[in-house]
């Protein structure tokens, strides 16, 4: 996988696949700061995320240590999330913190470092573990869209936690 | 940091697909931008090409071949303003 520092890089030098890529990697976090971190629903949700996009996209040139890219991008999404709940309120931005904002934002960050994991597995791994437990598919769909028994998907899961545990502690 | 197998599908869990169509949009932005840059510098040598675009952002969007998001509505609004 390419480092951050070097994915900016080449987004720096207007290089649309590099683009593409930081979105893809990130859209997930994005997303989950909106929806869990501030309960953003339906075109609120969807109108955030652009935004931080755009924002992304607009100011990743002021970015001083491209390696930080994922706790700015955090930070623009909960600027962003912030003056979406206070526009049309009379409060300051920073009185609309949902309760336990920090913790959920450090379990999202967990779970992002989980996902970089996930993507360094083979991509049998990588293809299970993310149907099963991110699309909340059931085994018989798996099996279906992958052409395998479904008898066999529990065990597939298992071996491929197993892997991403090991994965995990050695990254 | 270690996680037992438990633990790793909890916070895989935390992170669903965000919908297609919404990771296509924000990729097709460098594009959008450029159609927007293009259109913002026409508007400012042509009057009424800007009154057209103000009295209908979204459709003055569309005719470029961009995905009119809030976002970039938003950002089209502000340059025009300018």
């Amino acid at each position: 996988m390419v480092p951050d520092e070097h994915l900016v890089e080449r987004c720096l030098a207007q290089d649309d696949d590099a683009w593409n890529e930081l979105v893809a990697r990130y859209s997930r976090y994005v997303l989950a700061i909106c929806t869990q971190g501030y309960r953003l629903q339906g075109a609120d949700a969807e109108d955030a995320f652009q935004d931080v996009f755009l924002r992304v996209y607009d100011r990743l040139g002021s970015l001083r240590d491209p390696a930080a890219l994922r706790p700015w991008i955090g930070q623009l999404t909960r600027r962003v999330c912030l003056d979406r709940l206070a526009a049309g309120k009379r409060e300051e931005p920073t009185d609309l913190e949902p309760e336990g904002i920090d913790a959920t934002i450090e379990e999202l960050d967990d779970a992002f470092a989980v996902r970089e994991a996930l993507n360094e597995l083979p991509d049998e791994c990588q293809e299970v573990l993310d149907r099963f437990f991110c699309r909340d598919e059931s085994y018989r769909m798996i099996g279906e869209e992958l052409g395998i028994p479904s008898g066999t998907i529990a065990s597939r899961i298992s071996r491929c936690l197993a892997r991403l545990r090991e994965r995990f502690a050695d990254g | 940091m270690s996680y037992d197998e438990e633990r790793l599908g909890e916070l895989l869990r935390k992170l669903p697909p965000a919908p297609e169509g919404w990771v296509r949009a924000a990729q097709e932005l460098p594009t959008a931008r450029a159609a927007l840059d293009d259109l913002v510098a026409r508007a400012e040598a042509d009057a009424e090409l800007r009154r057209r675009i103000l009295t209908d952002l979204e459709a003055a969007l569309a005719a470029e071949g961009v995905e009119p998001s809030s976002a970039l509505l938003a950002d089209l609004r502000t340059r025009l303003a300018e």
